[in-house]
């Protein structure tokens, strides 16, 4: 690449995790500054629009559960999508995997007759398999065809939307339900206790923070973690030193695609106790955890701290939508400016930049 | 209804829903044969379709609504192209993030154009003389849009520049051997920056086609994932415009032809027909070894530095 002279780009051998913490802050003011232009565009103050994200978000004990409620699912689906990330497979079908998860815990919750003692727990195992296959079906084609990752994950989403709208619409419709596109609301053994005077389903919540610290230890301290870190850093030698990037793959988008579905099962079985139209149910919350797991760089633990940041710009286009105004529509624009402030932090990571010429840095 | 009306009407229809298609694949098949993988089509896309919607509705000209689209896709491309060639950013990331960036953005600003019709909409046309030839007259030159021949066009030439000229050399060079084309004199990332924004370009045309003379309408988020199956196309076609061609065509009639089920599957399941197909064209053309014979550039979403790697 070609710079001006007075940058001074070489590569880094090594980086201690606090420049890198301190590059993605850098990063994330900087989109919100840019994000605030966009405010201003719109004729809305940006300092009034932030004072109202925050206030909303965080300033109430209302807005700190609503955050966390927005944050359960980015926090269970983001934490999988980290080690399908490691193994560099680009997992981008997450939202698709958390609507057959709602599939399958309403075909439980309403038609299995399962004991109520165990109507919860079959949800979430019903739930984790769908996604979890939903999830295969791409690995497999990937690691056995080599068809790309990407497209597969991404197309198979709309697939998964035109199944739950025919459910609802069709075979699914609840006959109590006045015609409105929902199946019966789900028994009371079938939906999940949540916090007291909160939206708070814990027990999501608690799967999510396990699942984080699980998969922590299994990518820094197990053999199949070191074989998920060959075969997305190096599949070459991941094939000469004989480990399967079969199995591997597979394994990774079992785990992605299963704690997607799971993040399913929480929104229906948590918060709506129905099974309704896929807008209704996912505000993309697919697509914002591929930037938790992304700005996390790829580290379950750090995706309970992503998560959680993204739940505030959640809650905050919910609040700006009623206090401004404004569509919700913006927090895709927050989140297309975040990933690319991140991306674009990356230079700074992967190399030293130094401006001025031939200057010596202590 | 007589077999002949149903040959033309599944032609005439599947020509009409895959020239957006031909037009995005057109423009992806060149960032790509530069070795820029750009994720950003459905983005891009959407950026077309409200910009031609709202220019032709403010301008009265469909004509002019189309070519501002354009520019619009094409300079929202860059953001891509400053990412990834500049900032040698993840490619992959950075098309996801485009695609995130143009729908919301598109979302936001185009609340105030939903719901509405649009009256300055390009009007569909019947080719003089060659529309009165038997059966190829009504399927292909009758009460067909004018983008339609355009973007059938836009194809053919971007084949012979692609394979036959000097400029296609060297964006082909580019795509397969980064380093040796800069040891040629090539300015490596000068053709990806170009490259990338006759995508975007392409891009942003057909997305406007969409909302201007398809469906003469905008909502948010409208495409609905043509831009994905755009990235499927091209694969399909080889990273060869005159199979994209073929391919965007072929694709929409598969798509016509699905809605002959109707009486079979219910609305809900024919809307995922495409998505499946997509899928379906991908495990066809899966060969490995194939598709590096037939053209996949070898450094697609590798960043070039000169002296590294």
């Amino acid at each position: 690449m070609r710079m001006p002279s007075w940058i001074q780009v070489e590569r880094r051998s090594s980086i201690s995790p606090w420049t890198v913490f301190a590059i993605s802050i850098s990063a994330i003011v900087l989109a919100l500054l840019l994000a605030g232009l966009f405010f201003q565009l719109f004729g809305v103050s940006p300092i009034r629009a932030y004072g109202d994200i925050i206030r909303g978000a965080l300033g109430s004990k209302l807005g700190i559960t609503e955050t966390i409620r927005r944050m359960i699912p980015l926090l269970v689906i983001g934490v999988g999508l980290t080690v399908a990330f490691r193994a560099l497979f680009w997992n981008i079908g997450a939202e698709g995997q958390l609507l057959v998860g709602t599939v399958a815990a309403a075909g439980v919750a309403l038609f299995s007759g399962i004991p109520e003692v165990l109507m919860i727990p079959a949800m979430f195992i019903a739930g984790f398999a769908a996604g979890a296959l939903w999830g295969i079906g791409p690995a497999y084609l990937k690691v056995k065809l080599g068809i790309n990752d990407v497209i597969t994950t991404l197309l198979l989403n709309y697939v998964a939307i035109a199944l739950v709208e025919w459910l609802v619409y069709g075979p699914w419709k609840g006959p109590t339900q006045r015609g409105f596109a929902y199946t019966d609301r789900f028994s009371a053994a079938a939906s999940l206790p949540v916090i007291a005077g909160t939206r708070i389903h814990w027990p999501t919540l608690a799967i999510g923070v396990f699942a984080a610290i699980v998969l922590f230890v299994l990518v820094k301290r197990t053999r199949v973690g070191f074989e998920i870190r060959v075969v997305g850093e190096n599949p070459d030698a991941a094939k000469y030193s004989g480990i399967s990037q079969t199995k591997i793959t597979l394994f990774a988008m079992m785990i992605s695609g299963g704690l997607a579905g799971v993040a399913g099962v929480g929104e229906v079985a948590g918060i709506h106790h129905m099974l309704l139209s896929p807008e209704q149910i996912s505000l993309g919350y697919g697509y914002t955890a591929i930037i938790v797991a992304w700005l996390a760089r790829r580290n379950p633990l750090a995706a309970i701290l992503t998560s959680f940041l993204f739940g505030v710009i959640m809650r905050g286009g919910d609040v700006i939508k009623v206090s401004l105004g404004l569509p919700f529509e913006l927090v895709d624009v927050f989140n297309g400016i975040i990933l690319f402030m991140l991306i674009g932090s990356e230079l700074f990571i992967r190399y030293r930049v130094r401006f001025g010429a031939r200057r010596e840095v202590a | 209804m007589s077999w002949e009306s149903w040959v033309v009407e599944t032609i005439s229809r599947a020509l009409a829903f895959g020239t957006p298609l031909l037009l995005a694949t057109v423009g992806e098949i060149y960032a790509e044969r530069s070795g820029v993988l750009n994720l950003g089509v459905e983005g891009m896309m959407l950026m077309g379709a409200l910009t031609g919607f709202a220019v032709s509705m403010g301008s009265g000209n469909p004509w002019f609504g189309i070519l501002v689209a354009g520019l619009v896709g094409g300079a929202f491309s860059l953001i891509h192209a400053f990412a990834t060639i500049t900032l040698r950013a993840n490619q992959v990331v950075s098309g996801l993030a485009l695609t995130m960036l143009g729908t919301g953005l598109s979302g936001v600003i185009g609340r105030a154009y939903e719901g509405f019709p649009l009256w300055s909409k390009l009007a569909r046309i019947d080719v003089p003389v060659l529309s009165k030839i038997p059966v190829l007259g009504p399927a292909v030159f009758e009460n067909q849009s004018p983008m339609t021949y355009i973007a059938i066009g836009v194809a053919i030439l971007g084949w012979f520049v692609l394979f036959k000229t000097r400029i296609g050399i060297s964006i082909r060079a580019v795509g397969e051997d980064p380093a040796t084309a800069d040891s040629l004199g090539i300015s490596v990332s000068r053709v990806r920056y170009l490259c990338v924004m006759v995508g975007g370009v392409l891009a942003g045309v057909a997305g406007a086609y969409w909302s201007v003379a398809y469906r003469t309408a905008w909502s948010g988020g409208m495409t609905a994932g043509l831009g994905w199956i755009v990235i499927a196309l091209t694969i399909f076609a080889f990273w060869n415009p005159l199979y994209g061609l073929v391919g965007a065509f072929f694709f929409a009639a598969m798509r016509v032809l699905s809605f002959r089920l109707q009486n079979w599957l219910p609305p809900e399941l024919l809307k995922a027909m495409p998505y499946l197909l997509a899928i379906l064209v991908l495990i066809v053309v899966s060969r490995g070894t194939l598709q590096k014979r037939m053209g996949a550039p070898s450094a697609l979403a590798l960043p070039y530095t000169r002296g590294e790697d």
